[in-house]
């Protein structure tokens, strides 16, 4: 029934937008239930499969992402800082799905070039760089934080280059391996490079790192708001990172369909072939490495930002598999797949074994008792929190057996993963 | 810089290298022994590994506090763990190949990589959830066995430990054992024969799937038997304590020509004796500027050199491409 009304645009859209209104206030009414706020995003996804007029469509995305989330994250904090880091691996996974899902070059390290753009920024936007060049003209100003978002792209393009140029040659699983050694040097680097001359700090990590400025300050003045950083900024880096994730959507859309983006998928397919229909292999893969890095470069840049610390904890190999996870369980070379996949690997991590973990706890204090086993002798090393990996190797294996193209396919179908199994 | 002392610490370095090396070495067979048959990677063979090792610190734990640590002759508890942890990896392994490799043998290359990381992620919080049940800890220590510690002084600054001595001894007796199998039995034609060509073989009537679960089986084996004298060597182990041997390990193989037995070996060796250098010279020789570190770049440094230059190895053939 659901989808039959799905299909027709006016009961679809007034069923959406309900939908949203009511899951929002129930957020605002009771807003610790986790539950609740699983509603809202699944409205969300509903809206997706709805079928409307794309004015429409465009509209109550703007009343769901753009009104009612900002408003659901200023009742709960933790909700904003959800929605940013789903933004943040949404962005990433748009990244990596380029390298992986539309030139099918598995790349295990792509957390390195996230981390090359986080510490470009950590580097000049903290007095770290002072350290290395002497005197006292860092850190720069909030204003370059702006640049530093073009400069996370070109350094990270250059590093994704600098991989690519000598790993080209090699093929599938070898590749693969090449990237996770290259990612782990990259860690590894960041881990030791405190010394003969202090780049990054070590294990310590940086900070203070400098946050965009609120150039908008006066403007909320003069309407009569209190430009309070602490209320401010979730929001404000919310907003930035929508705007990135735009970008990268839209830069993505149109990637996908250019020449570039049809000579990838015939690469992934078979490269004698594309060679042979006069692809440039070299440049061509060249390219994946490096429009896939520059993502990750630019969303680096506003992670340290937001972040105001980073040390290479953040950058390990886990990371790398955990953006693979997300794509493949969206689907491979599909921009609605990555984006459902980030979000929703991202809300299991950060909501659902959290919301556990604190469960558990409550429970375990209390003394409840289930079936005669009473929880406080429970093992207080159990934390489900710290259970992503088992998440991420699940949801790997799993789609591997039973739904190799993702949850929500590519539309043009990978021969790739259709061929036939003898 | 003092010449005396590059060349003093020069024995121990090779000692410790050569441990080390033959733990690659043995870890490495696992890896090569599946290339061999299925040109694959078992991304989840660092985890086989750690299992054996914990398995040997499990039944030493038990040992301890049934105070049987101090009754039973130590070769024999040394032989239990080996045989127990050598058991478990091996039945662990096949039956990872049963579930979660086997339903994409004719897949697409990059499928069963895909699907083996992912088995390795969950194995490691697999071992993590029920470290934590059981022992309300995952880091765990072997415990320690005094015989074990003994150290014999060869001269002033050189000595040896005899867990060194029975570690090495372990890793060849487990090198030879499985290089006699591969090449002087019956089963060891089969597995031979299979990773030459799988349809010919099964036309001469060799059951491949069965050869290729006790190939898993062997490899297994081997990595769990690994594991226990990683436990035995180093004492401190946690549920991700394997992926960094693991990977190194990998290299060896690759390094010594990968689906090619003897080749695991001597990249093992080779790899083990190249660490133990750059970890102990390479803050030496740099005064200080970069510490031992960076032993991790230098192995993947390899790793990517060899790949580049010589994609076959030291001892390699040369690897045929598969679609």
């Amino acid at each position: 029934m659901i989808t039959r009304l799905l299909d027709r645009p006016l009961p679809a859209t007034i069923l959406v937008v309900a939908l949203l209104l009511v899951t929002a206030w129930g957020v605002s009414w009771s807003p610790r239930s986790i539950v609740v706020f699983m509603m809202f995003q699944g409205s969300i996804l509903l809206l997706y499969f709805a079928r409307m007029p794309t004015l429409v469509k465009a509209a109550v995305t703007l009343l769901a992402l753009g009104v009612l989330m900002p408003v659901l994250g200023t009742i709960n904090a933790y909700y904003m800082e959800i929605a940013i880091q789903v933004g943040i691996f949404v962005a990433l996974a748009l990244g990596l799905n380029i390298v992986v899902g539309l030139a099918g070059l598995l790349d295990l390290g792509y957390v390195a070039f996230f981390a090359v753009g986080a510490y470009s920024w950590a580097i000049f936007g903290s007095p770290q760089a002072n350290l290395i060049f002497g005197g006292n003209f860092f850190p720069l100003g909030p204003w370059w934080f702006f640049v530093f978002l073009f400069v996370g792209v070109a350094v990270a393009a250059g590093a994704g280059i600098l991989l690519g140029l000598p790993v080209l040659r090699l093929h599938g699983d070898y590749l693969a391996l090449v990237t996770l050694g290259f990612g782990e040097v990259i860690r590894v680097l960041a881990n030791n490079l405190d010394k003969p001359i202090n780049f990054t700090n070590g294990p310590k990590g940086i900070t203070p790192i400098n946050r965009p400025p609120i150039f908008f300050a006066p403007l909320l003045q003069s309407v009569g708001i209190d430009p309070n950083p602490n209320v401010i900024y979730p929001l404000y880096l919310y907003a930035l990172v929508l705007l990135i994730v735009g970008v990268t959507v839209l830069a993505n859309r149109r990637l996908e369909d250019s020449h570039i983006g049809r000579a990838w998928e015939a690469i992934r397919e078979d490269q004698t072939a594309a060679q042979a229909m006069g692809v440039p292999l070299v440049r061509m893969k060249l390219l994946a490495f490096a429009c896939g890095a520059s993502f990750a470069g630019t969303v680096g840049v506003l992670f340290s930002a937001k972040q105001i610390f980073i040390n290479p904890e953040s950058f390990t190999f886990m990371e790398s598999i955990g953006v693979l996870a997300m794509i493949i369980l969206g689907g491979m070379g599909s921009i609605p797949g990555a984006i459902l996949g980030a979000a929703v690997v991202t809300i299991l991590n950060l909501q659902v074994l959290k919301g556990l973990s604190l469960w558990l706890n409550e429970l375990r204090n209390a003394g409840t008792v289930i079936l005669g086993y009473n929880l406080t002798n429970l093992p207080t090393q159990l934390e489900p929190a710290k259970y992503e990996r088992m998440i991420f190797g699940l949801i790997l294996v799993l789609m591997m057996i039973f739904r190799p193209q993702g949850i929500l396919p590519a539309k043009r179908r990978h021969r790739e993963l259709e061929e036939e199994r003898r | 810089m003092d010449f005396e002392l590059l060349i003093g610490i020069l024995p121990q370095v090779l000692l410790d290298g050569i441990i080390l090396g033959f733990m690659y070495a043995l870890l490495a067979l696992g890896y090569t022994m599946v290339y061999g048959v299925l040109e694959f990677i078992n991304f989840a063979h660092s985890e086989i590994f750690i299992i054996g090792a914990f398995v040997g610190v499990e039944i030493l734990l038990s040992f301890k506090s049934a105070g049987w640590l101090d009754v039973l002759p130590w070769p024999l508890i040394l032989v239990i763990i080996m045989v127990a942890g050598m058991a478990v990896s091996g039945v662990v392994a096949m039956v990872i190949e049963r579930a979660a490799y086997r339903p994409l043998r004719h897949a697409p290359r990059l499928i069963p990589l895909i699907s083996a990381i992912g088995v390795s992620f969950f194995l490691q919080d697999v071992i993590r959830l029920f470290e934590s049940l059981w022992r309300n800890s995952f880091n765990l220590v072997y415990p320690t066995m005094d015989v074990l510690n003994h150290r014999f002084e060869l001269t002033e600054t050189i000595d040896v430990s005899v867990k060194s001595l029975v570690v090495i001894g372990a890793a060849l007796l487990m090198l030879w054992s499985l290089h006699t199998l591969v090449n002087r039995t019956k089963v060891g034609k089969a597995m031979r024969a299979v990773a030459e060509d799988q349809a010919a073989a099964s036309l001469m009537g060799i059951n491949v799937n069965r050869i290729i679960s006790l190939t898993f089986l062997i490899g297994g084996a081997m990595g769990g038997g690994a594991g226990v004298l990683f436990g035995v060597q180093y004492s401190l182990i946690n549920p991700y304590t394997g992926f960094i041997p693991g990977l190194k390990a990998f290299t060896a193989a690759v390094l010594g020509g990968i689906g090619n037995v003897p080749g695991a070996m001597l990249g093992g060796l080779v790899l083990g004796l190249l660490e133990a250098f750059a970890a102990s010279y390479l803050s030496l020789l740099t005064g200080g500027a970069f510490g031992a570190e960076y032993k991790d770049i230098f192995a993947f440094s390899i790793l990517i050199l060899i790949l580049i230059f010589r994609p076959k190895g030291l001892l390699g053939e040369i690897v045929r491409e598969r679609a």
